[in-house]
């Protein structure tokens, strides 16, 4: 992984883009102000936890042609969903490529239980995505060792170190070399998908890693991903991959 | 954000000043940031009618620097012992620069047992909040907080 | 049905002072948003929240578009007999959504 990342940094000629060593990595709650994390840590206050809820209900419900609810096969979540957020994006042997949590999830439903897949950041893929991944609340996020993932693991952190967009910046500048500094006003956290779907104060709702990409895109005004893009995806899992080890916080909130 | 006519002519803010409160000085009418705007005097002089406004009893606490103004968490509290002879009847919120003065109204009495509420409020800018309570006996008490807002990085637009 | 987080001891000693924390799932539209093709999105918000104790008002709030979405207050009341302490939000057409819960107080 190291010796991409360097590989790497000559090729693009760019000024160094030091990845962050393990022991000074931290999570954007840290970066958080005191306020927006003490909405993170209050369950009965935290706004992201009513996703969970209609995700709860959405767990239960018998839906598609084959009349099935997520329970019927996979019995109760907190034990049968514990980890899985954790290990996603995962290689999906069917496709070939990795799929994230809000693409397996629709897999399940058009796959098993014949129902129309939901549609990306609407509501009830959020809260159903919400609800899997806060099994998985306070775990490590586990790095993977699967061979399969590496050619998108590759792609992955080539994205994060090109520059692109009008700004002509890469996610390495502001999030490995100038994490910590302020970007007019707001503290430049490390990157890390610590919380995700997550409850940004600026959207005023849940939301997905991928749309907040997509506004880290539209930020340096480069064109963004679309939904299920498998930049995207390969994206998510390089990001997931430098998180590994961090503690999963979903529903986290940010700013 | 629409235009409006900020600080009020220099003979309303003295008697506005005047009204504030007998043996209150300028100084503790701090802090001296900016004047409060035409529709938050006119929202709280149609609570207030022509009484007296009093400094004290009353705690707003908002953070002075806000990361994202969508949600700023807001904790309002007033002393007092919440009977029935001596409680707060009422208290209400007030911003400065949003497009409208009015936040919240909260309706309490003695079977409050603490008057403090918290809630969660948006502020389009950096601007003024100012709460008043009303008590039982129709006395008013305020307080307010200067909160500066900063954008979010990166979003849609 | 909008989801709702209801925060409140189960149990009270009578005449204890407890706090109660709502949060309800509700976008609160300002009114002030323009969309995509440049006319504003129309106010949508909840107006009102009401606390009963046993069918009598405890705690009542008028709120406006400067509250956050997903309306959160919290608040104090005392714990004055056994019973059920119901919350409503109202919005801006008119609906009420109620919620109950028991509180036991000895």
């Amino acid at each position: 992984m190291k010796a991409v990342a360097l590989a790497l940094v000559a090729a693009a000629a760019a000024a160094a883009a030091a990845e962050i060593a393990p022991e000074n990595r931290r999570s954007g709650y840290e970066f958080a102000a005191p306020e927006t994390r003490a909405m993170q840590d209050d369950d009965s206050a935290n706004p992201g936890i009513l996703g969970v809820l209609q995700g709860s209900a959405l767990w239960a419900a018998k839906t598609g042609t084959g009349d099935r609810s997520c329970a019927d096969c996979h019995g109760d979540a907190p034990s049968s969903m514990k980890g899985v957020a954790a290990r996603y994006p995962a290689f999906d042997p069917a496709l070939g490529r990795p799929v994230d949590l809000e693409q397996r999830i629709n897999r399940c439903r058009t796959e098993h239980q014949g129902a129309a897949p939901l549609a990306w950041e609407s509501a009830d893929l959020l809260a159903l995505t919400a609800f899997v991944a806060y099994q998985s609340r306070g775990l490590p996020i586990a790095g993977s060792k699967n061979a399969e993932l590496r050619p998108f693991l590759d792609q992955g952190s080539e994205l994060f170190h090109r520059r692109e967009g009008q700004l002509n910046l890469s996610c390495s500048q502001c999030h490995d070399d100038n994490w910590g500094k302020r970007l007019s006003g707001a503290v430049i956290p490390q990157g890390h998908p610590t919380g995700y779907p997550v409850y940004r104060l600026e959207w005023q709702s849940l939301g997905s890693l991928q749309r907040r990409l997509r506004n880290c895109m539209i930020g340096v005004r480069a064109e963004p991903f679309e939904y299920g893009a498998p930049e995207a995806v390969a994206l998510e899992l390089y990001l997931m991959g430098r998180a590994s080890g961090m503690p999963l916080e979903t529903p986290a909130v940010r700013p | 954000m629409e235009a409006r006519s900020q600080s009020a002519s220099p003979t309303r803010r003295v008697i506005l000043l005047a009204a504030a409160g007998v043996g209150v000085g300028l100084a503790s009418l701090a802090p001296p940031v900016s004047a409060t705007s035409a529709a938050m005097e006119e929202a709280i002089r149609a609570l207030v009618g022509e009484a007296t406004i009093n400094r004290g009893k009353v705690r707003l606490e908002l953070p002075p620097i806000v990361e994202n103004g969508n949600t700023v968490p807001l904790t309002v509290s007033v002393e007092s012992p919440m009977t029935e002879a001596d409680h707060v009847a009422s208290i209400h919120i007030f911003n400065q620069k949003n497009p409208q003065p009015y936040v919240a109204a909260f309706h309490l009495g003695p079977r409050a047992g603490k008057a403090a509420v918290s809630t969660r409020i948006r502020l389009a800018d950096s601007q003024q909040v100012v709460a008043i309570a009303r008590l039982g006996d129709g006395s008013f008490w305020s307080d307010s907080a200067d909160v500066i807002v900063t954008l979010a990085a990166c979003a849609e637009g | 049905m909008a989801r709702v987080l209801i925060n409140l001891p189960a149990r009270a000693k009578r005449g204890e002072v407890i706090e109660i924390k709502t949060l309800i799932a509700h976008p609160m539209e300002t009114g002030y948003r323009v969309g995509p093709i440049g006319t504003a999105i129309p106010r949508d918000i909840i107006n009102r929240f009401v606390c009963t104790y046993n069918g009598a008002e405890v705690f009542r709030a008028e709120l406006f578009p400067a509250i956050a979405a997903n309306p959160f207050i919290a608040f104090f009341t005392v714990a004055t007999e056994s019973g059920e302490i119901a919350f409503s939000w109202t919005d801006d057409h008119g609906e009420t959504q109620t919620e109950v819960r028991q509180i036991t107080v000895e």
